[in-house]
């Protein structure tokens, strides 16, 4: 790969447009008003995924990132987009789960016929397109401060969908959400403004070439970490995450946990192996490494305490969020084995973005027609909807990582290069996690499996329970991942070709 | 002490107050405010960075004046979201407060 500054190659408008399509719809969306905007918005995501097929066939053909510089001025001058293996590879995913989402809140949030528009569809579909700009946005940016601004349109197209049922509740997580991330947007800002006074860019490619292990580097680095960790919900600062979440409508809590914290996990590994990976990290991402292996185990220990569904499945969540972080020492420097924790690390993004969201919206369909999501009162549930308990299982099955799922492979992939680095100390959270994931598993499934009788308030609908099906059949058909996969993956990563 | 020093020390003084408000009062309403204290401390800092800056030879660096201006309109679009949900919070429940528990006790689930 050379280090030629950015130009636009081939394709590179794809990037263009993957941004403009979902910007074009929320201002569609805003003019004709809540009456169309599901309308617009199931419409548009068809076109939203050819367009990341596109861009991932486009840089899998090439073999190389496909970049685009903006208004024709290369940087330092402009900012330039990039999408390599991994963002093509989110993109898709993007696009898949934010289609699902869409399809499963169809009838939720829709206005009916003669019927009042009321606010909070038309709130639901333009921050359902918000958060989709503001992902590819984070996905293709190539520049710091650009993404600082995607940052923060996550942020505020998240929040609302938190509250959107205006409850007190919900209000005050969405309230607690937005002091957490404002914390982390202010301090990767201010990371930013160190390393541009530093090194004057800050374009990635650029300050790869420039940056040195002095005090401000690190200082900048250590700063818009912090801001991420508080962002993608890292232990000790997940507090906000299981109320956010888990009072969220089903769908949203599916995008925001599914693909909102991965956003902001992403950035993180754009600034430690994109940005920074020619300086000695190891004392840094030993930090990163415990800080996941103790989110694993907390994550799963409160996963077991907790008496609703829906929480349980958010401190899931914060369990394997911590799992993405081992990705940072056992990815790190330009050994054979850091391929293989760069692999891991992907694939735990992508397993658990399809097995999280397809829990979500199982939960979703099971609150809807049981009144309710109490653990201890679901005795019978499974008889009375068991493709939703299929669902749970599956999703169930790829958190654990048990064989032939997605997680299974990336847990798999931790544990090879936890072995062949020599850093075995990282295989214990990695097996002690599935344990858990396997203990609060246990718990939804005995009661839903055992004797007893649920009283449905409303017979379950089929398109929801399929749509879930489908995205943890997703999750399973991952561990079935060719080699390819892997490779493309590698695509555009720093030092790979270089060592 | 020059005055870009001063200002980076005022800077550096105005986040470490407003990290310490954002930690400890349990009030959203004073987080909020300690958070607007902590932008204008980092908004100072990208000040001496264009008066340092100069990196293509100019007295001054226009672009992190460019990137000023956009983290003022972000902080700001963040209050006015911030406030929406503080008011909206208390005219929902005639308090406002971000205990967790304060919530889940009467529990809005179990009454059906």
């Amino acid at each position: 790969m050379t280090a030629a500054i950015a130009i636009t190659t081939s394709g590179g408008f794809l990037l263009v447009l993957s941004v403009l399509l979902p910007v074009a719809g929320i201002i569609l969306s805003l003019v004709t008003g809540g009456r169309y905007a599901s309308s617009i918005t199931l419409g548009l995501t068809p076109f939203g995924f050819a367009l990341a097929c596109a861009i991932a066939f486009c840089v899998g053909r090439t073999g190389n990132p496909v970049t685009y510089a903006i208004g024709g001025l290369p940087p330092p001058l402009g900012i330039a987009l990039r999408a390599d293996g991994a963002s093509a590879v989110m993109l898709v995913v993007t696009a898949m789960i934010l289609s699902a989402a869409a399809l499963y809140a169809r009838e939720k949030f829709t206005t009916r016929r003669g019927g009042g528009e009321s606010r909070s569809a038309l709130t639901f579909w333009i921050m359902l397109q918000a958060i989709w700009a503001a992902l590819t946005i984070i996905f293709v940016g190539g520049d710091l401060f650009n993404l600082y601004v995607a940052l923060e349109l996550l942020t505020f197209a998240a929040v609302p969908l938190v509250c959107i049922d205006g409850r007190a509740e919900t209000l005050a997580a969405a309230l607690r959400y937005l002091l957490f991330a404002l914390f982390g947007s202010i301090s990767y800002l201010l990371g930013v403004a160190l390393f541009y006074g530093a090194h004057g860019t800050l374009d990635i490619q650029l300050l790869a070439h420039r940056v040195e292990p002095t005090p401000v580097v690190w200082t900048a680095a250590a700063l818009m970490t912090a801001g991420l960790l508080a962002k993608t919900a890292l232990f000790p600062l997940h507090l906000w995450l299981p109320p956010a979440h888990a009072n969220a409508p089903a769908a949203a809590s599916a995008v925001l946990s599914g693909l909102v914290v991965k956003g902001s996990f992403f950035l993180a590994l754009r600034l430690w192996f994109y940005v920074l990976p020619e300086l000695p990290t190891g004392q840094a991402v030993a930090v990163l490494g415990g800080l996941g292996s103790a989110a694993v185990i907390a994550g799963g220990v409160l996963a077991l305490r907790q008496a609703r569904l829906k929480l349980l499945i958010a401190y899931s969540t914060v369990s394997q969020i911590g799992y993405l972080f081992l990705v940072f020492p056992l990815a790190a420097g330009a050994q054979a084995w850091s391929t293989i924790g760069w692999s891991a690390g992907l694939m735990q993004v992508v397993a658990h973005a399809f097995a999280k969201a397809a829990m979500f919206l199982a939960a979703g369909v099971l609150a809807e027609a049981a009144g309710h999501d109490q653990i201890a009162k679901l005795g019978g549930a499974a008889r009375a909807l068991p493709l939703t308990f299929l669902t749970l299982a599956l999703g169930g099955l790829s958190l654990i990582g048990l064989p032939l799922s997605g997680g299974f492979s990336a847990k798999w992939l931790m544990l090879q290069a936890s072995v062949a680095s020599g850093q075995w100390v990282w295989s214990i959270p990695i097996l002690a996690g599935g344990l858990l994931a396997a203990g609060y598993m246990y718990r939804v499934l005995a009661p839903a499996l055992s004797d007893g009788e649920i009283s449905m308030q409303s017979p379950p609908r089929r398109c929801p329970q399929a749509v879930a099906l489908a995205l943890t059949m997703i999750a399973l058909a991952l561990g079935f991942a060719p080699q390819a996969f892997f490779d493309f993956i590698e695509i555009g990563r720093p030092l790979v070709g270089a060592s | 002490m020059s005055p870009s020093t001063l200002a980076g020390l005022v800077g550096a003084t105005l986040v470490g107050l407003g990290l310490y408000g954002l930690v400890l009062h349990p009030h959203p309403l004073r987080k909020l405010l300690a958070f607007n204290v902590i932008g204008n401390g980092v908004f100072l800092v990208f000040g001496i960075i264009a008066r340092r800056g100069a990196a293509a030879g100019l007295s001054f660096d226009p672009v992190p004046q460019a990137m000023v201006i956009t983290g003022i309109v972000v902080a700001f679009a963040a209050s006015a979201l911030a406030v929406a949900l503080i008011l909206g919070l208390y005219s929902e429940a005639g308090r406002v407060t971000l205990d967790p528990d304060a919530w889940t006790k009467p529990g809005p689930e179990e009454g059906k």
